[in-house]
């Protein structure tokens, strides 16, 4: 497959899932500023800004619900919006258009089309219900019309590594204010995991057992150490080399050594860190799209040609 | 009956020619009177009776649910920086079978002539010796690239695809245009229309026998594969697209995605020792046609405009090599030359020794003196074209043309004769479309497509009829406000589709197969499982099975150490039961025995 298309794939399912998982955060989130009048709204706004790497303004003296609202849902310049992430990718798909079944292809381009502009304060839920259905739509178009071909494998990995990377922001919203923090069942709802987790452990959300079912449980879909094993997956089907000493291929190497450091150290000692170890989530994510990146879409310099002059 | 023509012959002026004929009117006998309308054309009964049928609210309902479904494809143009979805017209036109062979063989004879023509032009110029063709016309052509000449496809081919654009005029004659032979494009809305008509108006397709266009795509990989390198067993095709932003975009994923091949752009190709590779997941790949879509100005930066990042430096180089086939080749601009227009039924005769079937329109050479006088003296009745423009681009309607224009052109055509042609204004033919009044009618061409694989010149069976939609007007360009229409080619035989059709091969073997009819072999009977076995339907003797368990159940509570046997026996009776009842299985294992 082109390089090109292959990292088309591979930002469609990133950009799918990102649009997902900002709703996801940021439904709970905006709910939660109502439903708790004693939340300091500025802070609070500003901190989920900056998960989210967004910053409001220079010079805003108080940042709004509805600012939040603007910048990370709507507005289609920010490179953090779930309009964005919409625009983004079927931007994407335009470009593989070719390879991008018609299918998804018309659901992407509807999703556009049909963003809106601006949002009335009763319609956010209804808003952010409908990106999770529309990304919904468009992951199981795929998921039933794809060969699992290398196409397919770019696209997971794609989704797999945004899925981790959103996770671990997720999580790492439960420490911004340490006081009006959302709760852990606040958090485990958002990811649509709080069933799953109820049948798992059968009882009350306590920090300990939330956290460590949304960062280890290896059967939830949505739990970090799931989406890790789920990228290396893809990425050993990409690039099926097996060394006979350690890895040669730098993504596998940098998923491998995150996921072995959380899997490996006890969960009191994560949580008491927890926004560190989520920044390092991050981190390597980043660092793992890079080597993707560096590894199958290399990019060239565009050779520039100059006439003769005389 | 719907009101779906009222009013369409209202058009208070309709244009006319400098002698007074009205443009001929394709679904409608005559002009039509205030009374009524006249009858519809043999070719269009059926299509007006249908049509006939509907309000015209209902068909802007269709033409509604056209447009919509063209915006969700992604089959749009800028328009404005806003994306409009590519106009289509509810109202087919239609073309006679009969008509049709004629127009076909009319299109296969002239690309033939151009083919003939393009391999002397860049070899040994025969035509030129043999005092057809001025030699100044082949070198003082815009499109004439010295880089392209000696070079040869493998199987000769240098027109893949061709457009040839037709038009009707006032007696009803179809006449030739313009060739494009460089890079001409609107497949991909043949087969869009054609798909979304079928799906908005389909009662419209019932009684008549459209042929089909979607066998284009096949055609043409199949064209490409021909003109690969020479022992190359399963050559590597790939369609080169300028990228996202051109407006054809489009049609390029179309007709990729229908071959099966990748769309490349200049930035994934790479020449490396005079191969052409792409840049895959894999590696470099190598790459043996290149079906392209960007202009050969900016194919190689190497030979041509050194700025441009939309090819790949040193493609010329490879397909010299005869390493990689490029199509349509380089080049070719200089047969769609209008100025060269003028000469093709002379090329008819000399390269084929035909007569020509398809007429062109009059046409004055300007660069002839008497021709020249001529042409300035009735510059307001003419229409004057620029040779190397298509698409309608620098064209000058005398009639609609200020004096002030007229007087720019007048110098412009001094200065230089050799840049442009003039042609009398031609009524094109008009077609029922529907606008914001109504129905009424509107001047309309035709290009149809042309395949050359080397063997035989194959033509779409349809093509892309332009609408200009604004009353009038005769320019009909997509980007001048123009829309299109479906074309329907009625009639004729079935076309051959190999296996799959019903007298193809399979069909035979089918039929010789049928005599003997397969026995089925039936066992005890057993559903499907459709269901989860707790929920699946259950028969009424299931049912009461369950009652009597219940009851038993209920009953042996009292009874306890009776409970496990009993219990098990039933459950056992219920497994029978549940694959259904034991003498329809025998009944039907009897009938399979026979």
């Amino acid at each position: 497959m082109l390089s090109r298309i292959a990292e088309s794939l591979f930002w469609i399912g990133r950009y799918i899932e990102r649009a997902d998982g900002t709703a996801r955060i940021l439904d709970v989130h905006l709910q939660l500023l109502l439903e708790d009048p004693w939340v300091d709204e500025d802070t609070a706004c500003r901190s989920l800004m900056g998960v989210m790497g967004s910053f409001p303004p220079e010079g805003t003296e108080k940042v709004t619900r509805s600012d939040v609202l603007t910048s990370l849902a709507v507005d289609r310049t920010n490179p953090s919006s779930i309009a964005y992430a919409v625009q983004a990718s079927r931007e994407n798909a335009r470009r593989a258009r070719e390879i991008v079944s018609t299918d998804l292809w018309e659901t992407l381009n509807t999703t556009y089309s049909r963003m809106p502009r601006r949002i009335n304060n009763e319609k956010v839920h209804e808003f952010f219900q409908w990106v999770r259905e529309r990304s919904a739509l468009a992951v199981g178009i795929t998921d039933s019309s794809t060969s699992r071909d290398e196409a397919w494998q770019f696209l997971a990995l794609g989704r797999a590594i945004e899925r981790t990377d959103m996770t671990a922001r997720l999580l790492a919203t439960r420490s911004l204010t340490e006081a009006s923090g959302p709760s852990w069942t606040t958090i485990l709802r958002s990811c649509g995991a709080y069933e799953a987790y109820l049948r798992t452990y059968r009882g009350m959300p306590s920090a300990s057992n939330a956290a460590e079912f949304l960062l280890l449980d290896r059967l939830f879909p949505r739990s970090v150490i799931h989406s890790i094993a789920r990228a290396e997956k893809c990425m050993s089907a990409i690039d099926p080399v097996a060394d006979r000493v350690g890895h040669s291929n730098t993504v596998l190497r940098a998923l491998g050594r995150i996921r072995n450091d959380l899997e490996y150290r006890p969960i009191e000692e994560i949580l008491s860190e927890l926004p560190e170890h989520m920044e390092q989530v991050q981190k390597v994510t980043r660092e793992a799209s890079e080597a993707i990146r560096a590894r199958f879409f290399p990019t060239h310099a565009e050779p520039s040609w100059i006439g003769e002059t005389s | 009956m719907g009101d779906l023509f009222e009013g369409y012959g209202s058009t208070l002026a309709p244009r006319k020619t400098v002698s007074g004929v009205p443009a001929f009117d394709e679904m409608f006998e005559a002009s039509v009177g205030a009374e009524g309308l006249a009858p519809s054309r043999a070719a269009y009964r059926e299509l007006y009776q249908a049509l006939a049928q509907l309000t015209q609210e209902e068909l802007r309902g269709r033409t509604e649910s056209l447009a919509s479904s063209y915006l969700a494809q992604g089959v749009t143009f800028d328009f404005a920086g806003e994306e409009r979805p590519f106009p289509l017209d509810a109202v087919p036109r239609v073309i006679a079978y009969d008509e049709w062979t004629t127009i076909e063989k009319g299109v296969q004879q002239r690309v033939r002539a151009l083919e003939a023509f393009l391999d002397d032009a860049y070899g040994y110029q025969h035509c030129v010796r043999d005092g057809v063709l001025p030699a100044a016309l082949i070198a003082s052509s815009q499109y004439f690239y010295r880089q392209a000449s000696g070079i040869h496809a493998a199987n000769g081919v240098r027109i893949q695809v061709a457009g040839i654009d037709l038009i009707r005029d006032e007696h009803g004659e179809m006449r030739v245009l313009e060739d494009n032979v460089r890079v001409p494009s609107g497949v991909s809305y043949v087969i869009s229309n054609r798909r979304v008509m079928a799906q908005t108006l389909p009662e419209l397709f019932h009684s008549m026998r459209v042929q089909p266009v979607g066998d284009y795509p096949n055609k043409l990989l199949q064209a490409l594969r021909a003109s690969a390198p020479s022992g190359i067993d399963d050559p590597n095709v790939v369609v080169l697209t300028p990228g996202v932003y051109n407006s054809a975009y489009f049609e390029h994923t179309l007709l990729a995605r229908l071959m099966g091949i990748e769309l490349v752009e200049g930035r994934d190709l790479q020449c490396i020792g005079g191969k052409v590779f792409m840049r895959t997941t894999r590696g470099l790949k190598r790459v043996d046609v290149i079906y392209r879509r960007v202009d050969d100005d900016f194919l190689d930066p190497l030979q041509f405009r050194a700025d441009s990042m939309l090819g790949a430096p040193g493609l010329m180089l490879a397909a010299r090599l005869g390493n990689v086939t490029i199509a349509n080749a380089v080049g070719n601009g200089v047969a769609d030359d209008k100025l060269l227009y003028t000469y093709v039924p002379d090329l008819i005769r000399y390269y084929l020794a035909e007569e020509p079937i398809l007429k062109n329109v009059d046409t004055w050479r300007l660069e002839e003196p008497a021709a020249l006088e001529e042409v300035l003296d009735r510059l307001d009745e003419l229409v004057v074209k620029p040779v190397d423009g298509s698409g309608g681009k620098g064209l000058v309607v005398g009639p609609d043309a200020s004096p002030a224009e007229l007087n720019k052109l007048r110098k412009k055509l001094i200065a230089d004769p050799r840049g442009w042609i003039a042609q009398p204004v031609i009524m094109l033919s008009t077609i029922p479309t529907l606008v914001e009044d109504g129905m009424r009618p509107r001047h309309a061409d035709l290009r149809p497509f042309a395949v050359n694989n080397g063997d035989e010149v194959w033509v779409l069976p349809g093509g892309l009829t332009r609408v200009a939609l604004p009353e009038g007007q005769l320019v009909v360009n997509s980007s001048q406000g123009g829309g299109s229409k479906d074309t329907w080619i009625v009639g004729g035989d079935a076309p051959q589709r190999g296996l799959r059709g019903p007298d193809g091969l399979a069909g035979l073997v089918a039929d010789q197969a049928s005599v003997t009819q397969a026995i089925p072999i039936i066992y005890d009977p057993q559903d499907e499982q459709t269901h989860s076995p707790q929920d699946r339907p259950r028969s009424m003797a299931e049912q009461q099975e369950q009652q009597q368990q219940e009851q038993q159940q209920q009953a042996s509570a009292s009874l306890p150490n009776h409970v496990p046997k009993n219990a098990a026996s039933e459950g056992l009776d219920q497994h029978h039961l549940g694959h259904g009842l034991p003498e329809v299985g025998h009944g039907r294992g009897g009938e399979g025995g026979c």
